[in-house]
């Protein structure tokens, strides 16, 4: 593995243009089955510095951006590797179900959410943002054993307005209607998870290592089953994988103030830097890939963490089994309160992980994979 | 005319919260300060303006009020960079995780209220709604700097923008009451060319949502003969009674019940129909819940009327309100003032046949 010293490595930084288009891609509204939004963004994004792209059956963008040095491309020793680098660009919202009339509708869940989260909420409603809104009965008229219940699904409506709007039907996809926002180090926005990693991609397409294939799939339906995903990895046939995703950080207190926030069950830390996946619900990620991306961290004097083994997956638990196995590991931003109408997550986490990936990428070989795993 | 869209706009995009309104009624001097002869903030922070009429001294008066504060959380402690918060007024928790806030620090900070994972709740909050108190509030800055920005005390409002549902309709946090606070801005509109004889106290009441504080206080100093609570009333909307509620879009509701002077509303309900302006009969069994509570046992006691408009979602972020109900109550108001003789009071029954 080539050792590059940390004078060396791409000190990215996140000006007003990267801000600017994580602001789009997290208030562009994309749930899954339906990212249009975010995939036209991302071909605006990337069109330019891939040497091939195209979207497939299923809705992936798939983006093939060639090493620039003289080797030929792998699987021989001594070629460039073929890396693919996923990040979805669905996120978790609902689907309208039933028209109630008068401009009010039932609607499901896509993906995972608690449905404590829903209830006097504003919401943008199909892909021309309709406006609406998630209401709750006014306190006045319910009763103290009422409010025990939470208001679940069955009683919560998406209503439009009084009258409709010819702009909704039955079907359309909505998510909560929240703008993007810099608090202090911090941004606010929804479908963090995951349009922080496809701004990643983004920037690695766009300052691509030259000793690498890369092969960037922007991918659909992971919220509700990695299905864009699985597709990829079987097209793009990779040496190797790595999904860049967003992970909870649930650094709170707890409910009695006395432990430190992040001691015990905390998953990842928000400052804590990208966070390495060992294992989760769907992937034992590859040792000699955590060990490959531990290394840089700790020689580039990246800040990085290992995310705590647990449930939950990414896109690398498709793409592990595609074909005869694909040696793969994630990368996750960590983001507070996701899957909600707004998450929170650290700029410094960001910029630190298009580093470590920049990093990671810039010094890989294919000797990475000569050990058995 | 003042032009109400926008005017209530920038009224729920200010905060008000119950016992500190200074910043929206800071808005609503500058919008009647043109409207009335007077204007004068009274001792517990109510805007009084003051429209004389055409009618020889002594004339009499009447109070038109409308409460400008609103709903809110108030922070109660720091721990680890976050803020722990209580309500202001009736807030149903159940509406709160993931809602956008102000924390009015020694500057204002955008935060998010945080429902904590399960494993960090008591263990009878682990399922089901999460009481306030177990809530907490990030905004979004390390610890070192909460605590130099942050202390107990400290006001948070909603923050939710305001939503043009379509052009007749509004939806955001505080349109109770500010939609009243409207209808009486729009009162005083039409009273600019509108001979009245009776002299005007248009009110923007503070405290309603807490103790009708406000209400009272200046019911009491201004010594009105009648006083008129405008305020806002439970729309139909999904998961609530039918029998409770009434219809966006179709007009004021006019109160009935022992909170209200029956000669009183059979005035405003003779005149809503001899003018053919939309409106439902309200029917109030106990109290109106409204600032009219207060006024009523003002002193030796007040003949007081309640003029409601539809409000579905009342107390959550995404209050919806039709303007056109909002200018129908101004409206039938003004027509109302227009219509009272000097000697109103001498013929003012309570009872039809006495």
């Amino acid at each position: 593995m080539t050792e590059i010293s940390a004078g060396q490595a791409w000190r990215f930084r996140a000006g007003a243009a990267q801000i600017g288009l994580l602001k789009k891609l997290s208030e562009a509204v994309a749930v899954s089955g339906d990212e249009g939004e975010v995939r036209a963004i991302v071909m605006g994004q990337i069109r330019d510095h891939v040497d091939e792209v195209h979207v497939d059956a299923l809705g992936n963008v798939l983006a093939t951006r060639l090493g620039r040095d003289a080797k030929p491309p792998s699987p021989k020793n001594g070629t460039r590797l073929r890396v693919m680098l996923a990040a979805h660009m669905d996120e978790v919202g609902f689907m309208l179900t039933y028209d109630d009339g008068d401009g009010i509708y039932r609607f499901d869940l896509v993906g995972g959410m608690d449905e404590r989260q829903l209830a006097g909420k504003a919401v943008w409603v199909g892909r021309q943002h309709v406006p609406g809104v998630i209401g709750a009965k006014p306190i006045h008229l319910t009763t103290p054993e009422e409010r025990k219940r939470a208001l679940s699904l069955d009683v919560l409506r998406i209503d439009v307005g009084p009258g409709g709007n010819k702009g909704v039907k039955v079907g359309d996809r909505a998510t909560f209607a929240t703008p993007f926002a810099r608090l202090g180090p911090s941004l606010r926005g929804k479908a963090l998870d995951d349009r922080l990693g496809v701004a990643t991609l983004i920037e690695l397409l766009r300052h691509a290592p030259p000793n690498v294939d890369l092969l960037a799939a922007f991918t659909v339906q992971e919220e509700v089953g990695l299905r864009g995903a699985q597709v990829a990895a079987y097209t793009f046939n990779p040496d190797l994988a790595i999904a860049v995703d967003s992970t909870p950080a649930m650094d709170l207190p707890a409910w009695d103030d006395e432990e430190q926030p992040g001691a015990g069950r905390y998953n990842t830390r928000l400052d804590g830097g990208p966070a390495i996946y060992v294992a989760d619900g769907a992937t034992l990620g590859d040792p000699r890939l955590v060990r490959w991306l531990i290394q840089t961290a700790e020689s580039q004097g990246i800040p990085s963490q290992l995310r705590q083994p647990g449930g939950g997956g990414t896109d690398a638990g498709a793409i592990h089994l595609a074909r005869g196995g694909v040696p793969s590991v994630s990368v996750s931003i960590p983001g507070r309160y996701a899957h909600t109408a707004a998450g929170l997550a650290r700029l410094s986490d960001w910029q630190n992980t298009v580093r470590l990936l920049h990093a990671a990428l810039s010094r890989l070989e294919p000797e990475v994979l000569d050990e058995e795993r | 005319m003042t032009d109400l869209l926008p005017f209530l706009k920038s009224l729920i995009s200010l905060s008000g919260l119950s016992g500190n309104e200074k910043p929206v009624r800071d808005q609503i001097a500058s919008a009647w300060e043109p409207l009335t002869d007077e204007l004068s903030v009274s001792r517990l922070g109510s805007l009084h303006g003051l429209k004389r009429g055409n009618a020889n001294e002594p004339r009499p008066s009447l109070l038109i009020a409308a409460h400008m504060d609103s709903i809110g959380l108030m922070v109660t402690c720091l721990t680890h960079g976050f803020l722990r918060v209580t309500e202001i007024g009736g807030v149903d928790a159940r509406v709160l995780p993931g809602q956008r806030v102000t924390v009015h620090g020694r500057r204002d900070l955008p935060g998010i209220i945080v429902q904590p994972p399960a494993h960090l709740l008591p263990p009878e909050s682990q399922e089901g709604p999460v009481g306030t108190a177990h809530l907490l509030v990030d905004i979004g800055l390390r610890a070192g700097g909460v605590e130099k920005l942050v202390r107990p005390g400290d006001l948070v409002s909603f923050a939710q923008e305001p939503i043009e549902i379509k052009p007749d309709l509004l939806a955001g946090h505080s349109l109770d009451n500010r939609a009243s606070v409207a209808a009486l801005t729009h009162c005083l509109d039409e009273l600019q060319t509108r001979a009245h004889a009776w002299d005007v106290w248009a009110v923007a009441t503070t405290q309603e949502e807490v103790t009708l504080g406000g209400a009272r206080t200046s019911a009491f100093q201004l010594e009105p003969k009648l006083a008129i609570a405008v305020d806002v009333t439970w729309a139909k909307s999904p998961g609530s009674p039918d029998h409770k509620t009434f219809s966006v879009g179709k007009g004021p509701t006019l109160g009935w019940g022992p909170n209200i002077h029956p000669g009183l509303h059979k005035a405003f309900k003779d005149l809503a129909e001899r003018l053919e302006i939309p409106h439902a009969v309200e029917v109030m069994p106990k109290h109106s819940g409204t600032d009219a509570i207060s006024m009523q046992v003002v002193a030796s006691g007040l003949p007081t009327m309640v003029l409601s408009i539809p409000l579905r979602y009342m107390h959550s972020p995404v209050e919806m309100v039709s303007v056109k109900d909002i200018t129908r109550a101004g409206h039938l108001l003004a027509e109302f003032i227009a219509s009272l003789e000097a000697d109103f009071m001498d013929r003012l029954q309570l009872d039809e046949n006495p």
